[in-house]
């Protein structure tokens, strides 16, 4: 008997960044650090938007390559135009 | 045990409820509507811990499984178009090897709509790795209701137990509900190896690359096919401690013994078959029955030693394949690839939608077979 189960932490293994075929590119100078990029974020691969902080404490938005699909979500959520897609080079 | 005369259903309700379940989400649908009320009324009276009353069937199934995963004892009770909405979560759950347990009031699927009794609900489940269990009364059902989660709980598979609609879960007889102090000697509390627990976490029923999916499925069918074993003996077991057993747990034989005719069939119609049996035996003919207990997994060993000294076969089913040949009729005749020899095996559907089998229909259809040629036919 096999029950198919994945245990904890399982998926840090698997990079699904190889999977992207568009990369958003951040700005920090335009980003404001509202974090709604971060909170759409369907890999929850954005970091940097500390919001139990005030704004001026918080970082700007980044995400980890790693895990990023390309989807896109970030650039169409941003209302300051700080993430670009760009197509991905391999 | 205590002695009721009460309707079917309200006793299989009971019977379930006395094996002590933890979550119970249904939605109730004719013909096994008065299962899921019964439990209902057990949760009003703070018998039953958790009753889930989901929108549709689709979220009842979803429940229980989730619910077994998280180690819990889960049930639900449906019926043909509930049955044909839980599908997708009926093979998830075979696949995830969640032990829930489903009563099915066995009903015919649209269309033509038709609330009345056939197999073809649960047989359309056939193929998902689901324990599939046919009672020929209420009081088998009621007894294979903690058999069932026995079974589910020791090979990790789903079990449904199947009872003719109306003809069995309307009826009212008078029955013998195993009490829970009773059940509790024989069913023990489930205890999962692996569930969902914030203490040790696990991702259940993930996904699988193509290197490995067909291993889980090959895994399952394994494991189903060798469930003959526990569904016999938990059957046995049963028995011992309850003093009513059915055949050997898996078919049984009625007048087999010289018998040269065998009708062979499941669930209700089998008592009408049982009394055409005795008409015809007094006339003389060597006429039998063989009722087939545990469709999934299928006794094809057993079901060819029942058989083999048989001139000719027919097999009776209320279940279809339309544009091939049907679904019992397919297994009877799979029994036989491994034997050199066979007896005329002839297919009979019957019973569909509701459509009446009568003794005289059984006496007609033993009448026909013992002519001893093959033959394809609704009756
Ligand atoms: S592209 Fe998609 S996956 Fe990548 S950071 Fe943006 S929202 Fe997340
Ligand atoms: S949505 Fe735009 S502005 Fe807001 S945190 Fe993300 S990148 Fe910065």
């Amino acid at each position: 008997m096999i029950i198919p189960h994945a245990k904890v932490g399982s998926s840090l293994k698997n990079k699904t960044g190889g999977w992207r075929s568009q990369k958003p590119i951040f700005n920090p100078e335009l980003c404001k650090k509202c974090g709604l990029c971060q909170l759409h974020c369907p890999e929850n691969c954005i970091s940097g938007v500390e919001m139990d902080k005030k704004v001026e404490e918080r970082s700007v938005a980044k995400t980890d390559y790693d895990f990023c699909k390309g989807c896109g979500i970030c650039a169409k959520v941003c209302p300051f135009g700080a993430i670009k897609m760009v197509e991905e080079e391999k | 045990m205590v002695k009721k005369t009460v309707e079917g259903s309200f006793a299989i309700a009971e019977a379930i409820k006395n094996c002590e379940p933890d979550v119970v989400a249904c939605y109730p649908i004719t013909s096994s509507s008065h299962i899921a009320e019964g439990l209902a009324q057990f949760y009003a009276d703070g018998e039953i811990k958790e009753y889930i009353r989901t929108e549709q069937e689709f979220s009842s199934i979803s429940a229980i499984v989730g619910a077994s995963a998280a180690g819990s004892r889960a049930v639900s009770a449906t019926s043909s178009q509930g049955l044909a909405l839980m599908h997708e979560v009926v093979y998830a759950a075979a696949g995830m090897r969640v032990p829930i347990v489903m009563a099915i009031g066995n009903r015919a699927l649209s269309a033509p709509l038709n609330i009345w009794d056939d197999w073809q609900d649960s047989i359309a489940e056939r193929d998902s790795g689901w324990i599939q269990i046919y009672c020929e009364n209420a009081q088998e059902a009621i007894d294979t209701a903690p058999q069932a989660f026995k079974i589910a709980e020791k090979v990790m598979l789903p079990v449904m137990f199947c009872i003719d609609g109306f003809y069995i879960t309307h009826s009212v007889e008078t029955f013998e509900v195993p009490g829970m102090e009773e059940i509790r000697k024989f069913l023990p509390k489930f205890n999962p190896k692996l569930k969902l627990d914030p203490k040790n976490p696990v991702s259940l029923g993930v996904y699988a690359m193509p290197t490995h999916y067909q291993m889980f499925r090959e895994d399952v069918h394994r494991d189903a096919a060798a469930s003959l074993k526990v569904v016999k003996q938990v059957h046995d077991q049963y028995g011992k401690t309850f003093g009513r057993t059915y055949g050997d747990g898996l078919v049984e034989g009625y007048k087999l013994k010289d018998a040269r005719f065998i009708l062979v069939s499941m669930a209700s119609v089998c008592g009408n078959i049982k009394e055409a049996v005795d008409a015809l035996r007094q006339k003389g003919m060597k006429v039998g029955l063989l009722r087939i207990r545990s469709y999934r997994p299928f006794p094809y060993g057993q079901v060819a030693k029942a058989l083999a000294k048989a001139k000719a076969v027919a097999v009776l089913e209320k279940s279809y394949n339309l544009g091939g040949k049907h679904p019992l009729y397919s297994d009877v005749i799979g029994s036989f690839v491994d034997e050199k020899k066979r007896p005329v095996i002839s297919s009979i559907v019957g019973g569909l939608g509701g459509k009446d089998v009568t003794v005289r229909d059984c006496e007609g259809m033993l009448k026909k077979l013992a002519k001893g040629k093959h033959f394809e036919v609704w009756w």
